[in-house]
């Protein structure tokens, strides 16, 4: 689940961010964790326990090696495997759009956790608009680079949606940032979020 | 993945040691006294913090790595696992295997004297059962000087017996990882076992249980046993890969009894080559102590209750293919440790070889116990205090 994206330079920015959200000493979940960095820096910064989930073989040795506790398993089958309510966050982070079904896993994430962040790409960004009010064509860049036929996500949305959803789910949208791959600052990303972030980053609580 | 893989360069050998003292079993049998034999592997170091316990499964026995002599053909059955630079390394750590009592390798069991007739003790050796091999285990602990393990490992019935030490001498180890293995037989599993038990038991050399006195062995029983337990070790795909419907040595049918058929041959040869190196007596105890494991019975079928004394970390591995025990049984371990909050690690390989995959050499699978392996060994060493406490648990 690491390679949906293009992630590269995003990912550190991210992390820094997410971790702001997390409390220090707290449980947390990191679904699609990848090879684990998130989790590690969250477990050294802010001494957090917890698991990953992963689907991808080659990241099971790069968790381990983190000192990250992955369990394998594949998140469109839901979230049987873990108690309610025993984690404080449930993070899913550039994972929601390669889901099946989204609107179940984010109702499985409040079931497990108190508080749920989640970031994805957001479809509204204006490049993505440009390609396709000018060009015709479904967008592909850097954060996406993939051809429609051949991309592993499947349900992409824009932060409004994401905004629509949480709302219709009984969520009540904690924080919600939008920010652009290169962790620049703009003053329109301020403004118009939807617009101008590439990535969008929400956390949440039930109602 | 790496190419630093050697050799052990030292033939090995076997140990053993003897307790001369009552083991009241599981059953309410007992035996008066036993032998555990053993091998070992690398240095133990300083602190005695790096030893791992090895756990057998039900056809194996203490011979877990290295080999006796320079044939080829007496490498031990985790050969491509444990070695010098392998992913359980022997630079890093001292590993020890033991053969279960009621073993037929060397440990005490049905084959063996019983030193009140000075006769093979036959059906006299009582039903032993995965807590009590887990208790002599302690004995073998505190003869090496060994508190406190930094792991316990054990695939299939191994891997039962490691769960068991967790439970019952939480204190006693740091790292648990089970590999292909079950919290407890289902009724399809029970079933297998009870087809070959009957198999070896309705077998008229059997001579019930005794037939060391009549220097014979049920080997029909044994052969179809093997036969039945061959086929639960490997999958549908994969014995349709190697055997398909291929004839043996010729193109038409003949319409007779013989084996005609390249599985039918290659069964009957496992068959064979297990009557040789295995006790009947031995594979009715191994299959009943199977049959009997079970941690949750104790706190009514509630396994997370059941976990509640563990303290170890856990890696837990399955196979996708292995229908003796499928990757939903090792599920339900990995859920019932999550719910005591324990770290744990699970990884599901996928490989077309059945259960009989944790004996191979898979990527995805070394990988994983080489980096686990690897964070034991990064781990800071367990404090003194620590090492007392185990040793006042015996």
């Amino acid at each position: 689940m690491s390679k949906l994206l293009n992630t590269s330079s995003l990912s550190r920015y991210d992390h820094q961010i997410i971790s702001q959200w997390v409390e220090p000493g707290s449980r947390v979940i990191d679904l699609g964790c990848g090879d684990g960095s998130l989790l590690k820096h969250l477990q050294t910064s802010k001494n957090v326990s917890g698991y990953g989930v992963e689907l991808n073989p080659a990241m099971m040795d790069k968790c381990i090696d983190n000192d990250v506790n992955v369990i394998q398993f594949n998140l469109d089958q839901g979230l049987g495997h873990f108690d309610s309510d025993s984690f404080d966050t449930v993070i899913l982070s550039l994972t929601l759009q390669s889901m099946r079904k989204p609107r179940i896993l984010l109702e499985e994430m409040m079931r497990v956790g108190r508080q749920g962040i989640v970031t994805f790409p957001n479809f509204a960004h204006w490049r993505n608009r440009w390609q396709i009010a000018f060009g015709g064509r479904m967008p592909v860049s850097d954060e996406l680079p993939y051809k429609w036929y051949n991309t592993p996500n499947i349900h992409l949305c824009t932060l409004n949606d994401f905004h629509t959803l949480c709302d219709q789910l009984g969520f009540q949208i904690e924080s919600s940032i939008a920010v652009r791959a290169d962790g620049k600052q703009t003053i329109g990303l301020k403004t118009m979020p939807n617009l101008f972030g590439e990535i969008a980053l929400c956390r949440f609580i039930k109602r | 993945m790496t190419n630093t893989d050697q050799e052990l360069n030292e033939l090995v050998e076997p140990k053993s040691v003897r307790f001369d003292e009552v083991l009241e079993l599981e059953s309410s049998g007992r035996l008066d006294g036993y032998t555990l034999v053993y091998e070992t592997y690398g240095t133990l170091n300083h602190d005695r913090s790096n030893a791992l316990l090895v756990c057998h499964a039900l056809s194996g026995d203490h011979h877990v790595a290295g080999r006796y002599d320079n044939s080829g053909k007496t490498n031990g059955w985790w050969h491509h696992l444990i070695g010098p630079g392998k992913p359980i390394d022997t630079n890093q750590f001292f590993i020890v295997c033991s053969n279960n009592i009621g073993g037929c390798s060397g440990s005490t069991g049905p084959s063996s004297v019983n030193p009140a007739t000075g006769e093979p003790y036959g059906t006299e050796f009582p039903i032993v059962t995965v807590k009590d091999w887990v208790y002599t285990q302690t004995k073998l602990s505190d003869y090496l000087g060994i508190a406190q393990w930094a792991a316990v490992i054990g695939g299939s019935l191994g891997g039962m017996q490691a769960m068991q030490w967790s439970i019952s001498y939480p204190d006693r180890l740091r790292h648990c990882l089970l590999i292909a293995c079950a919290p407890k037989l289902n009724a399809q599993n029970i079933g297998f076992n009870d087809v070959a038990r009957q198999a070896i038991r309705t077998d008229p050399d059997f001579h019930d249980g005794n037939y060391y006195q009549h220097q014979s062995a049920p080997a029909r029983g044994m052969r179809v046993a093997r036969m039945i337990g061959h086929i639960t070790y490997l999958s549908e795909d994969m014995m349709g890969q190697k055997f398909g419907r291929n004839l043996r040595k010729k193109a038409k049918f003949d319409y007779e009894f013989t084996p005609e058929f390249e599985v039918e041959s290659y069964l009957r040869y496992q068959g064979d080559a297990f009557i040789n190196k295995f006790d009947a007596n031995t594979y009715l105890l191994m299959t009943k102590a199977l049959d009997y494991f079970d941690p949750a019975a104790d706190t009514g079928d509630d396994l997370v209750k059941a976990f509640e004394p563990m303290k170890a970390d856990f890696l837990v591995v399955s196979f996708s293919s292995d229908w003796r025990f499928t990757p939903e049984r090792s599920r339900e371990i990995v859920r019932a440790l999550q719910s005591n909050k324990l770290n744990v690690s699970y990884a599901e390989v996928t490989s077309p070889q059945g259960h009989d995959s944790f004996l191979l050499k898979i990527d995805d699978y070394t990988r994983v116990i080489r980096s686990y392996l690897n964070r034991i060994a990064r781990e800071p060493r367990p404090c003194s205090d620590l090492l007392d406490k185990g040793e006042q648990n015996v």
